[in-house]
């Protein structure tokens, strides 16, 4: 999937995870802050360019800054930060792409 | 080498220090010293005043000097004043190279760390830091090792001579000229002066800093006369509103309520539960929690407590009020209520610290524990605890009593969350020692009650009783489960501080921090 | 063939923002018979997308221990309804929670779409339960047929904040703006076999106000009470909890009227009080609400 404008989603609270997308210059360009960087950074990382494939994002900028979010919110907010810049809300892959 | 919770401390610090690594909580006893004792300079003219005009002269007539040894005591907590005021002028002074000996140094006193920067201050000792402080040790800034000792491991480290105070300041709610000071009674009252007894005893030179100076004699005097060298008025020793905030609305977090429930059906199916039981609890929400639910139970059954011990909050003293408590004895005074109790109720009474909790004294109040209730930021599959240093490596908290209690209690009993955010409180290895999982025996999570398979005599006492308990694996998995399995924090090489044992071995070490660094 | 869940214990269905991923993460903590995950009212209008990912994961991914998982979804008259329906099914919700349901025809709307999503992402048919808010003078007055509605309905809760501003009120405190809808409800759902619950209470400084209110829709004839907060809890389940004296009570009742019968004895005393067949059903509910609450250790 194509990230066609900058969008974001989720908040700095705790246990969140704000995750903004811009379009790319060919590539992922992932940065990450994390209030758990030490002991989740690798597995922050992983589950963010895992759900970057699954959704078929190849070229974004991508800043996450993580407040101690499972990675089931990790996901959740990217997936909403790049359907976000689609404008797609309806008919989601729920099961599919989204998993 | 490695000790005895497994933690590998470096030969070049043991060289450094001229310390031995930690060999179990009760290896020392019976263990034989000689007690140091201070330098001092009599006053027999009775025409000679105490009296100076402001720090600065205090400092030049202590003779104060590059390289020397301060102490303060912190029953300001974070309205204190008096360490920021003393360094500053020392700073003033170009004076370099202080060591400061502190029983505790917190947020308050984050104005300190360009003297850590500009080498003013190389060397801090103190049950713990936090705020910026923290991160200048962290971050490797302070020049010398920095020690964490317990309440009861400093008065040791003082007695025993390991460490020498040049120079004591001990700020006074009340004083007068002759040096007599109280702990109440002024602007800025503290409830008792437990910790800085062993300074005004062993320094070489002891100066009172108050606020509100009263005549002679100012008796009955926490610490007397005899230590004290000068005695300096200025404006406030502390903010009042934070030396003692009103007492803690008990929780109305569900989860604390829980915890602290577990905590009391757990205590009163002890056999230590019986009439005239000790027992000593922290300042958490879950803790405080658990005095109230304790307090229903005593009253119902009609069971009292001979002791209540430590650092006292408003619930204790209610307790007291009620009858149900005997004694109070105390060291620290955490909320107004406390405060006011101690000045009232004759059953409430000041404890010095090396009363409370010196492991080289002939037997200290925690060794009469039955029960204390403690919080920790960590506990491992071993009950180590980490009272320390943050998950994310930074130092960031205080040992307290946590260490000496926990050796002296016949139960002790540590409550945590099992999750803060995403870090799980019961891990495989905690970042830091600080209090060895032998002396800890039973560990109250959201998620179920560990209890530590040392204490077969608890387990079996429990087996009827209805409470989620688990191993202390189990909780790490459910937790693991939840958020995954945490990395080890990535430190640098650099020792920075070391994590003393009550007895003044190496339990473990304090590691520079380094950025984060993905690994692909 | 009924869902075999459809008449689980549900005294406490608690209220969680689908959008909150700190709030969502460990409920079942608290020991809450349901949970009702919501992407309507606490859900602002431009996070209502973000709060169904967040759901999606929650519902695949936590494992909240048996704690039934309710999805409140956003009304029919809004753009939301069918996405939500689409995501509660596919991430597995157990029951989802119609908002406004005013008449049989919103719930059979509702339950052509949870087909659907079933078929879609391959769930068993009829393997989503429904639930009813009742929100409007409307809805109270078809409780009956919203109750007979559908196989899926498990029940029909109050609603009591939109409900008394349809009814031109209040909630006064006292109660009295509620006790028509309170009746009407209980009724109806008893007719059709369905369960009912209460409306939430929201003051949190009034725990002894929201014990009395429970104790009366407990003596109404609720099955349990919709709440705001987990301090709710354990006094939603201490009410609903059939006491060990009743418990002993219900089991003599029914002990001896198998006995009894066998005899052909019809009316016989148990602790000097007249005891027929009548009282069976009753004492075998009580028998059950203690097993289903964790307190029975008896042998029936």
């Amino acid at each position: 999937m194509e990230v066609k404008k900058a969008a974001m989603a989720g908040t700095l609270e705790s246990s969140d995870a704000q995750v903004t997308v811009e379009p790319g210059n060919g590539k992922i360009e992932l940065s990450i802050e994390s209030s758990v960087i030490h002991q989740f950074g690798k597995q922050i990382k992983a589950t963010i360019l895992e759900t970057l494939n699954r959704l078929d994002v190849t070229d974004a900028k991508v800043t996450v800054v993580d407040k101690g979010a499972l990675d089931c919110t990790l996901k959740a907010r990217v997936e909403c930060a790049v359907y976000r810049s689609n404008d797609i809300t309806e008919n989601l892959p729920w099961g599919g792409v989204i998993k | 080498m490695i000790n005895a919770v497994g933690r590998e401390i470096p030969e070049e610090v043991l060289k450094a220090t001229g310390k031995k690594v930690f060999e179990g909580a009760y290896a020392y006893d019976n263990y034989e010293y000689t007690k140091a004792a201070p330098t001092v300079h009599a006053v027999c003219d009775p025409k000679r005043s105490k009296m100076v005009e402001n720090i600065h002269e205090a400092l030049v007539k202590c003779g104060i000097k590059d390289g020397m040894t301060i102490s303060f005591h912190h029953h300001f907590r974070e309205g204190d004043y008096i360490v920021n005021m003393v360094m500053e002028e020392i700073h003033n002074m170009g004076i370099k190279g202080i060591t400061i000996c502190a029983s505790s140094l917190g947020k308050a006193h984050d104005p300190i760390v360009p003297m850590i920067e500009d080498g003013t201050i190389v060397g801090i000792q103190s049950s713990g830091v936090r705020g910026k402080i923290g991160e200048a040790i962290s971050t490797g800034k302070l020049r010398d090792l920095a020690i964490m000792r317990s309440h009861g491991g400093r008065v040791r480290a003082i007695e025993s001579g390991e460490v020498h105070i040049d120079i004591a300041f001990i700020g006074a709610p009340t004083c007068d000229e002759y040096g007599n000071m109280k702990a109440n009674g002024g602007k800025s009252d503290c409830g008792v002066l437990s910790y800085a007894v062993v300074d005004a005893e062993y320094a070489d030179k002891v100066v009172a800093i108050t606020d509100c100076l009263v005549p002679f004699p100012n008796v009955p005097a926490s610490i007397s006369m005899v230590h004290v060298d000068y005695v300096c008025v200025v404006d406030a020793i502390g903010n009042p509103a934070k030396i003692a905030t009103g007492a803690a609305k008990p929780t109305t977090d569900v989860r604390k309520i829980m915890m602290a429930d577990y905590c009391t059906q757990f205590v009163i199916n002890t056999p230590y539960f019986k009439e005239g039981f000790s027992y000593q609890t922290g300042v958490g929400g879950a803790s405080i929690a658990s005095t109230i639910s304790l307090g229903k139970i005593m009253e119902e059954r009609g069971i009292h407590m001979g002791l209540g011990l430590g650092g006292i909050t408003t619930p204790m003293c209610n307790l007291l009020e009620k009858g149900l408590v005997k004694t109070l004895v105390d060291t620290q005074d955490f909320d107004m209520g406390a405060i006011e109790s101690i000045k009232k109720n004759p059953n409430h009474i000041e404890i010095t610290a090396s009363e409370y909790a010196n492991p080289f004294n002939k037997g200290a109040y925690v060794n009469k524990l039955d029960f204390v209730i403690l919080a920790s930021l960590e506990v491992d599959v071993n009950f180590n605890c980490n009272v320390v240093v943050g998950s994310d490596g930074m130092i960031t908290g205080a040992q307290g009593g946590h260490p000496d209690t926990a050796a002296g209690a016949k139960c002790t009993i540590v409550i945590a969350p099992l999750l803060q955010g995403r870090i799980p409180a019961i891990c495989t290895n905690v970042t830091t020692v600080t209090t060895p999982g032998e002396t800890v025996d039973v560990v109250i999570t959201d998620y179920g009650i560990a209890i530590n398979p040392k204490r077969q005599d608890l387990i079996e006492c429990m087996k009827d009783v209805k409470l989620p308990f688990k191993t202390i694996e189990e909780l790490r998995d459910m937790a693991y489960a939840m958020v995954g399995e945490p990395d080890p924090v990535q430190f640098g090489d650099r020792v920075v501080g070391i994590i003393e044992a009550r007895d003044g071995t190496i339990i473990d070490v304090v590691r520079e921090i380094k950025d984060y660094e993905f690994k692909d | 063939m009924s869902h075999p869940y459809k008449k689980r214990l549900r005294r406490s269905m608690m209220f969680l923002n689908c959008q909150k991923p700190g709030l969502i993460k460990d409920p079942y903590i608290y020991k809450p018979d349901s949970i009702m995950l919501d992407l309507e009212d606490a859900v602002a209008e431009n996070q209502k997308d973000a709060a169904r990912y967040s759901l999606y994961h929650a519902l695949q991914e936590i494992d909240y221990r048996g704690v039934e998982r309710v999805v409140r979804i956003n009304g029919l008259d809004t753009p939301h309804w069918k996405e939500d329906i689409r995501v509660c099914v596919a991430g597995g919700a157990d029951t989802i929670r119609i908002a406004k349901t005013e008449s049989a025809q919103d719930v059979h709307v509702v339950e052509e779409h949870v087909l659907a999503a079933e078929r879609e992402f391959g769930r068993p048919e009829g393997s989503t339960l429904l639930m009813s808010a009742l929100e409007s003078c409307k809805g109270v007055l078809n409780a009956l047929e919203i109750c007979k509605s559908s196989d899926r309905l498990i029940g029909i809760a109050l609603s009591g904040g939109d409900y008394t501003k349809d009814l031109q009120t209040t909630i006064t405190g006292t109660g009295v703006e509620l006790q028509g809808a309170r009746q009407q409800m209980i009724i109806a759902a008893r007719a059709a076999g369905v369960q009912c619950w209460d409306t939430v209470f929201t003051n949190l400084d009034a725990m002894d106000v929201f014990e009395e209110e429970v104790k009366m829709i407990k003596m109404m004839g609720f099955d349990g009470k919709s709440l705001v907060n987990p301090r709710q809890i354990a006094i939603v389940h201490k009410i609903f909890t059939p006491t060990q004296k009743e418990i002993i009570f219900a089991e003599k009742v029914v002990k001896e009227i198998d006995e009894k019968k066998a005899l052909g004895i019809g009316v016989f005393t148990v602790d000097g009080k007249m005891i027929d067949i009548a009282f069976y059903d009753g004492a075998k509910r009580t028998i059950d609400l203690a097993k289903a609450s964790g307190v029975y250790e008896g042998d029936l």
